[in-house]
Parts: C-alpha cells; structure tokens; sequence
C-alpha cells in the first residue's frame, strides 16, 4: 500500500483567533510537499496537528490509514517529525538523545546501532556524536534534529523549517537528503525561503492567515509570475494581488 | 513498558549529568544531620527535632520526626523540572510526538524523581548503622520509618511534578510546590490545627487532618506499618500523576 497523508478540513482556534482555517489536501507517496507562508500563517499549527501534538478543533488528519483523532499513537509510529526550533537536552549528547529516540520507537540491540549509525552518517553527524548540546552550534542541532526524525525510517516525514540556520553548505546537503528520501517517502517539509521550494520540492501549497491559498507546484507558480521569481508571485499570493507593484 | 524504561532512565541520567544532583545529596545530608544530632531538642514549626544525644537512646527517632519539614524544602526542588523545563525548552513537542501515550511519560518521569529521591535516602544509611553500633535499637521501626520517608517522598513528588506542568519556570514550580507541600504537612500540626479550627467546623477540622501527610507519616514512623497509611500515600501518587497528565494535555499547547 502507498504512503499518504490526507488532511481533512483541518480547524485549529486559538480564542478567537482562527490559526487554521478549513484546510485539506492529500500528499502521496514520492511527493515533497513545500508548505509556504510568512511567519504566523499556521504552517506549524497544521504541522502540530499532523503530527499529533495538538488536538485540532475540527477535522481530522489520516496518516497511512491512521486517524490523528483516534489513533495518535498509531500515526506517531509511522511519522519522523523534526519540531520548530529542533529542541533538545541540553544536557544529553547526539549519540545519546538518538539512543534515547531508539529505544522509545522500539528500537534495540544491533538495529538500533545500525539506525543511529545510518542516521548520523546521512546528516554528518560522526565529529560531535559526544559533545552535549548546550556546546552545539544552532546547525548541528538541526541536523540532530533532522537525525532523530529519520531515525526508525518512517513513512512520512514532517519537518518544521529543517534548513533554518544552517550555512550554505548544510542546507545544499540537507536538501539533497531530503530529496533523495523524497523518492519513496512522503514528505511535508515548511519553509519561508522560496529557493528551497524550487531546489526540493514536487509541490508547494501556500497558506497566510491560516487559510491555504495556493496548491500547485513551483514550477507553475513560477510562470505565473511575470518577473520569473518566486517571492512576487509569493506577495502577490499571501498579501493579496494589490499590493504588488 | 521500554518506552516507561527508556523515558526512566533519560530522566534519572539527567540528573546525574549536572552537579545539581550531587549537590543536593550534599545539602540533604547536612540538614538531616543538622537536624538529629546538632539542633537542640525543640519544636520547629510543629515538629519536634534535634536531640539525638541528649534522648541518650540508639533509635533514629531524632532522624526521622524532622523529614517531612526537610521534605517540603527540598523534595520540590527535585521535581520543579520535570515538566517546567520540557515545556520552556520545547522538547514536550519532540516527546509527545513520539510514540509514548501520557500515561507512560509521566509515570516514567515520576519514577526517575522517586528514584532519586530513594538514592538520596539511602546515602543516610550510615546513620542506621552509627545507631546499630551505639547500642541495640527497634530496626523493624527503622525500616519502617525509612518506607514511610520514600511514600511520603513520593507523595510530594506527585505533587511537585503536577505543579511543574502548570508552568515553563522552575522558579515558579519550586515555590507553588513548597507551599502546597508546606499546606499538607503544617496542617496537621497543633498550630495548625488551631489556625483550621477558627475557620472551619470541627467535622471539616477532622478531615483535613486526615488528610494531612503528616497524620500518616507520623503514624509509619511509631513503627505500625498500617496498610490504610501506605494506601493513602499510593492513591496521593495516582491522584498527583493523573492531574499532571490531565495538566499536560491542557497546557502543553501553551
């Protein structure tokens, strides 16, 4: 069976702010799906939500047949999900937080030494296995990070903003890891830097206000746009087609 | 039941991992010192301490009637991070995005604590055999008295590590605690008891009492292991560990 993830008219309020508004879409197997917006659209919310962190307040998400609503755990199982920030111990190292990561997933023994030498491997992890993370650079905790989503080889990856802070360099490894995984993945990744759009992904959904206003993919929105540039057509779209000059 | 051990044993070598650990087995050391044999013998806020010498008997009475004063101080400083310090740093998003039902994280925290607690316990043992050595005491009250310190240790710490996810600041989850823990504990003492007796009825008086973990704790140290005392301090812990994953589920989106 395929790999999906199928969004379902998701809700998420907060008061009376509606962070999420009535959003659906389906992504499939070998898909990169660029989920783009400025600061505060609800990119994270609805990631938050997929994942299983935050309860929507209506609509559902189904993950490789898995209900978010009534089976979270079942679809924490099949998701790596690097969170907003890559938050980690301070106190803990690379090697092991991985460990730690292993054992909760299931993980033990000869397999678990073979996914966390497989996951540092492909994020170049090997120089600061045994440093703790209050002496790692922002860099190398996202890439701990990015490590830790894709240590048990999941179905489907959700990744909050993964080249955030990373120099040049990194972020031209990490997107070709992400593309090279993409091919028999799902793979949900947000972003407000528009050349990572273009390098990475098969499809870019766009978002502002909670609600989405955009699903194509970077290519069609590129000739939309007159100049050839993705962040016109991006103003255009989130702000409103007056505003662009 | 892995994922209880791995989240157990994470949060136990957390504690290990900074000097805080050996610092307050230090700390807690000196003061239950403190307390047995250098105070003199007096009340304290209702309890009666020090004296250990001057009783001129090998028990560790003088050890034991001062724990639950130590404990209101010191057991909240073990749990203030529990949960405070996951939601300030963010990493609750990376662990209730695993796959770890709440239950399972908060017992497994909750067992790290008590865990800790129970290896800063054992580091007074030597004070059991000083008494062993000076003379011939009760140890089945010793025992006894020591069971009661971790149960009523572990009530504190259910209720610690609520309070710890109420808030992202330790500071703010150390000081909520002690005063929830000072409020279980003084109100069983006379002054307490007399303060109780202005405001509320005489049944209501009675109740409270009962409820206090001093009531309990006092009744174990005598040296009567009473199963209705031990049960109280097991359904203090469940009652404490099903508000804080209640308290999580509420607040962790904050």
């Amino acid at each position: 069976m395929a790999f999906q993830v199928e969004i379902k008219r998701l809700c998420k309020s907060f008061g009376s702010l509606k962070a999420v508004d009535d959003v659906s879409f389906t992504v499939e197997q070998g898909e990169v799906l660029g989920f783009l917006g400025p600061n505060g659209a609800g990119k994270s919310t609805t990631m938050k939500m997929v994942t299983g962190f935050l309860p929507p307040t209506s609509g559902t998400a189904v993950v490789c047949g898995h209900d978010v609503v009534t089976d979270p755990l079942g679809v924490k199982r099949v998701v790596g999900y690097l969170p907003e920030g890559a938050p980690s111990y301070p106190e803990m190292t690379p090697l092991a937080f991985l460990r730690f990561i292993g054992e909760v997933r299931g993980l033990k023994g000869a397999k678990l030494k073979d996914a966390i030498d497989r996951a540092v491997a492909a994020t170049s992890l090997q120089g600061v296995i045994d440093q703790r993370f209050e002496t790692l650079s922002k860099g190398f905790k996202r890439r701990v990070g990015l490590a830790q989503a894709i240590l048990h080889d999941p179905a489907v990856l959700i990744l909050d903003e993964p080249t955030d802070g990373l120099d040049p360099n990194q972020k031209h490894d990490v997107r070709k890891l992400i593309r090279t995984m993409g091919q028999d993945k799902v793979i949900i990744l947000s972003t407000h830097i528009l050349e990572e759009v273009e390098a990475v992904c098969t499809r870019a959904i766009v978002i502002a206000r909670g609600r989405m206003l955009e699903d194509s993919t970077p290519a069609e929105l590129l000739a939309r746009s007159g100049t050839g540039r993705l962040d016109e057509i991006f103003r255009e779209i989130t702000l409103g087609s007056g505003s662009v000059s | 039941m892995n994922v209880i051990s791995a989240i157990y044993r994470r949060e136990l070598r957390a504690y290990f991992a900074t000097p805080v650990a050996y610092v307050f087995i230090i700390v807690f050391l000196m003061l239950t010192g403190f307390c047995c044999f250098s105070l003199q013998p007096g009340f304290v806020a209702g309890f009666y301490l020090g004296g250990f010498f001057e009783r001129g008997r090998a028990d560790m009475q003088s050890f034991f009637s001062g724990m639950p004063l130590l404990f209101v101080v010191l057991v909240p400083a073990i749990s203030m991070r529990l949960w405070s310090e996951e939601r300030r740093s963010g990493t609750i998003e990376q662990l209730m995005t695993l796959p770890v039902s709440m239950g399972q994280a908060v017992l497994g925290k909750f067992l790290a604590a008590w865990t800790f607690t129970a290896i800063a316990l054992a580091c007074t043992l030597p004070a059991w055999i000083t008494v062993n050595y000076l003379g011939d005491p009760d140890n089945g009250v010793i025992v006894s008295s020591y069971l009661g310190s971790l149960l009523m240790a572990g009530a504190f710490l259910a209720l610690g590590s609520a309070l710890s996810a109420l808030t992202n600041n330790q500071v703010i989850a150390f000081v909520i605690a002690v005063v929830a823990c000072l409020a279980v504990t003084l109100s069983a003492t006379r002054d307490g008891v007399e303060l109780l007796s202005v405001v509320l009825p005489q049944g209501a008086v009675d109740v409270v009492v009962y409820l206090s973990f001093k009531t309990h704790f006092d009744a174990v140290v005598r040296g009567v292991i009473d199963l209705r005392d031990v049960l109280f301090f097991l359904s203090v812990i469940a009652l404490g560990l099903f508000a804080n994953a209640v308290i999580i589920e509420r607040t962790k989106a904050n």
